[in-house]
């Protein structure tokens, strides 16, 4: 800020205080209030003017910014930016850029680059609400999605753009033969989804969740992009059929009533033990309770 | 038989007279009415036994009932079901069959179940009997052959649930069946020919669900049958513990007839242990074999779990710590073998030597047959609380992941609380069992000393407050009780002494008009109803405030 204080070239030789030139306003006199009446107006003169410059050149700087420097992205990507990829980008830097970097590149020990996930990954992680991460801990934990679908596509979209990667699949999801799927769900999911897509524990925190309130696209996502501790299923460890297979066991699975009655979370021997303690041995116990009382 | 039906006392009616025939033939009427007058003491704890003999019932009749479909063989089939999500896969005939069971055969479901949760049930309500035996000293002389046939019953019952938990050949019965292969290769020197000679070969081979078959539907059963036959002959020989109280003595039994009291109860909580089972079997659902899939070695899914009896097993191997013994020559001996053989040897070997044990250390050779409470014998109880800790963390520890998975919890975090806890629970519990028995103790021998409290608070003339106590019995000049403790109940309540009127009958609803009762009671001169119209007797500081007399004058 190079302005000068336009009160400064005032001329300060008149001699009389601040006070007595108040009082010489009065027409009394005729010339020194004019004089007076022309300094104020030259002062706010300068005054305007100077701000003026000031604006103008912040908007020329601004401009020429705005002209310039997104003029060089677009020529990396090669390509100018569809309605959606700049809607996505919005939502990026609003929202992913702290741990991914600017531009996508990652920042160490906050979050991986996502250059080349893919728009698979970005479906799973925001659609199950991984993503945007609440805090740093063990294993992002699954929750109500913060997006929008369209906010996804969006964020596919610009993550898409922006290095490429697996993208969804079309279709039935679930157009894969039934008992293969089970075969190969036990074979490359069970040992940490358990045999029913319950889950199980991973080490120090970890866990391989639940698959109760997963969707077709997320389970099929999840198998393209590994997320978290769970190892990629590229098209050439499972192909697509394979894993609409996959993904047609698990959903028929939950969806299948327990013919045995109450499920106890299909969990096996632990809720069963824990059902006989509480509720078998506890009801014997009432009824000899019972029969004693009545010797 | 005319001069025969005019004797006294003959028989005239049908039944009676068919009676005679019988009796006439196998001379069993004398035996028989000994057997029927039978006296079995009554306490709700001695029914503990039963449960498990009327949950071997129903595993009788619902396993007989499964043999009847279940196919033990390791042959190849490729499915052809019912159940559509694994129509088409290759699986084992005894897999098969299980499915065939599970869906196609009438009944054949809630069969499954009710023998699972049965023996569940079965080796649960023998744990609980033998923690009652144990907590009240019912093992001492005479009855040390029964505890060691006890502990060789649920050593038995385990080798049942084990195989039954095994022949399906589903994915979790696979997986628990190779941890057991690997459990025996652990063995140091023979493990390995011990393995080969039980799957006869290496694992999994094509014998071995053959081979469980037999063990658990013929072998194993007839020798839990056998041994079920010599302990509830050894009872009945040796008469049946009773718990100290009024008339009852080391010499006689005090309880009810075999029948028709005792018959009647047992045939009672029969039906009541089959309704639990038949209630659990169909409305829960359990080991849903369908879901685990047919057993593949390459397979393996998390949260594999053997039944409640045998997690500790799993929990110690969980918690032990991954320490191979690496011997010149090759030799290995693997963490496995402590945690699995070592532990539970060390372990069931405590158990059944236990009566010799306290015989030795205490010098206690007499014969027992009055129970002492738990309180009394605070060492032995103890004891047994850290046993059962000690016990409870390795089970727990067994189903980690599960916990860590459902409740949120680091695995690693509950692996340690489960090797921390292990080495410092089971003391802590030892200390604050010892310290409540002698609490109990103390509050006994108070009550005794110097009266039940009653709630009455007195001022003295010169003001100060007082709490009425109520003697027991006769006091001494010092206003003390002179009631030995007899190992009985005391006691602490004035409503246990007919301080208040008797309670209301009924156990879910009253039975009876609670005016009636009170109206009964004012009659009888009992409870606090009939003291509003006598004086309180035992008013005034000495007596009844448990307080030396002071003179008057």
């Amino acid at each position: 800020m190079s302005t000068t204080n336009p009160q400064s070239d005032a001329p300060s030789d008149e001699g009389a205080p601040r006070g007595l030139r108040r009082w010489s306003r009065r027409p009394a006199d005729g010339s020194p209030a004019a004089a007076a009446r022309a300094r104020r107006r030259s002062k706010h003169r300068r005054r305007v003017a100077n701000v003026a410059g000031l604006m103008a050149a912040l908007v020329l700087t601004g401009t020429l910014y705005s002209a310039l420097s997104p003029a060089q992205a677009t020529e990396e990507s090669g390509a100018t930016e569809s309605s959606a990829e700049a809607a996505g980008r919005e939502l990026y830097e609003r929202s992913c850029i702290t741990c991914h970097g600017e531009n996508l590149e990652g920042v160490p020990t906050r979050g991986p680059s996502l250059i080349g996930v893919g728009e698979a990954a970005v479906y799973f992680q925001v659609h199950t609400g991984r993503m945007p991460l609440v805090r740093q801990e063990a294993q992002a934990p699954d929750k109500p999605a913060v997006f929008s679908d369209e906010e996804i596509d969006q964020l596919m979209a610009y993550v898409q753009a922006n290095g490429g990667g697996p993208t969804l699949p079309s279709g039935d999801l679930r157009e894969g033969d039934l008992t293969e799927g089970g075969e190969l769900f036990r074979l490359n999911c069970a040992s940490c989804h358990n045999f029913v897509g319950e889950g199980g524990a991973l080490s120090s925190g970890k866990r391989a969740p639940s698959l109760e309130d997963a969707n077709d696209l997320e389970i099929y996502t999840a198998m393209l992009s590994g997320p978290e501790n769970m190892p990629v299923f590229g098209d050439n460890q499972l192909t697509p059929e394979e894993k609409r297979a996959i993904v047609n066991y698990v959903q028929t699975i939950k969806a299948q009533a327990d013919p045995g009655g109450a499920g106890i979370g299909r969990i096996g021997p632990v809720a069963e033990g824990v059902v006989i303690w509480v509720v078998g041995v506890a009801a014997l116990l009432f009824g000899i309770f019972w029969m004693g009382s009545k010797a | 038989m005319a001069r025969t039906a005019t004797a006294p006392g003959v028989p005239t009616t049908p039944l009676g007279k068919a009676a005679l025939e019988v009796d006439d033939r196998l001379i069993v009427a004398g035996p028989l009415r000994r057997t029927l007058n039978k006296v079995f003491p009554d306490h709700w704890s001695f029914l503990l036994g039963e449960i498990a003999l009327y949950s071997f019932v129903v595993l009788l009749l619902s396993g007989t009932y499964l043999t009847f479909f279940f196919d033990a063989s390791m042959r190849e089939v490729v499915y052809e079901g019912t159940y559509a999500p694994l129509r088409g896969a290759e699986m084992s005939a005894a897999y098969e069959s299980t499915l065939y069971i599970s869906f196609d055969v009438r009944g054949g479901l809630f069969m499954r179940q009710l023998h699972h949760w049965a023996a569940l049930l079965f080796v649960a309500s023998i744990v609980v009997h033998l923690t009652r035996i144990f907590f009240t000293g019912a093992f001492r002389r005479p009855r040390e052959t029964n505890w060691l046939i006890g502990v060789a019953l649920l050593v038995l019952s385990f080798a049942m649930g084990f195989t039954g938990y095994s022949m399906p050949d589903d994915l979790l019965s696979g997986t628990g069946l190779r941890i057991v292969s690997a459990i025996i290769l652990a063995i140091p020197v023979v493990g390995t020919w011990v393995h080969w000679a039980v799957f006869n070969g290496d694992y999994v081979g094509e014998f071995i669900v053959g081979r469980m078959y037999i063990v658990h539907v013929l072998i194993v059963p007839a020798i839990i049958l056998a041994l079920i036959a010599l302990h509830l002959l050894i009872l009945v020989k040796q008469k049946h513990t009773q718990f100290p109280g009024p008339g009852r003595t080391e010499h006689n039994v005090v309880g009810n007839r075999l029948f028709p009291a005792f018959a009647g109860k047992a045939g009672g909580l029969f039906f009541i242990v089959f309704g639990v089972c038949a209630a659990l079997g169909g409305l829960v659902q359990i080991n849903p074999v369908w879901l685990w899939g047919p057993y593949n070695p390459a397979q393996v899914s998390a949260a594999s779990q053997p039944d409640w009896y045998v997690m500790f097993l799993d929990g110690s191997t969980r918690l032990f710590p991954a320490w191979d013994i690496n011997l010149p020559g090759n030799y290995t001996i693997p963490a496995l073998f402590w945690p699995t053989l070592v532990l539970p040897g060390i372990l069931f070997t405590l158990l059944a030597l236990y009566p010799m044990i306290e015989r030795k250390l205490t010098r206690d050779t007499a014969s027992h047959h009055l129970l002492q409470r738990p309180r009394d014998v605070p060492v032995r109880t103890s004891l047994g609380m850290m046993a059962v800790t000690f016990y409870v963390v390795l089970m727990i520890s067994g189903g980690n992941d599960v916990i860590s998975e459902k409740f949120d919890i680091s695995l690693n975090a509950m692996t340690w609380v489960g090797r921390i806890g292990l080495v410092i629970l089971p003391p802590i519990v030892y200390v604050l069992t010892y310290r409540i028995c002698l609490g109990l103790q103390k509050h006994d021998r108070e009550v005794l000393e110097h009266g039940l409290e009653t709630g009455v608070i007195r001022r003295l003339p010169h003001g100060e407050f007082i709490e009425v106590h109520q003697p027991l019995g006769p006091v001494d000049e010092h206003g003390h009780g002179e009631l030995a403790y007899g190992g009985a109940p005391v006691p602490k309540r004035m409503n246990q002494v007919g301080g208040a009127r008797r309670a209301i009958r009924g156990f879910f609803k009253p039975i009876e008009e609670p005016a009636q009762v009170e109206l009964e009671q004012r009659r009888d001169e009992h409870g606090l109803a009939a003291a509003e119209s006598r004086e309180l007797t035992t008013s005034g500081r000495p007596s009844d405030g448990g307080r030396p007399q002071e003179p008057r004058d």
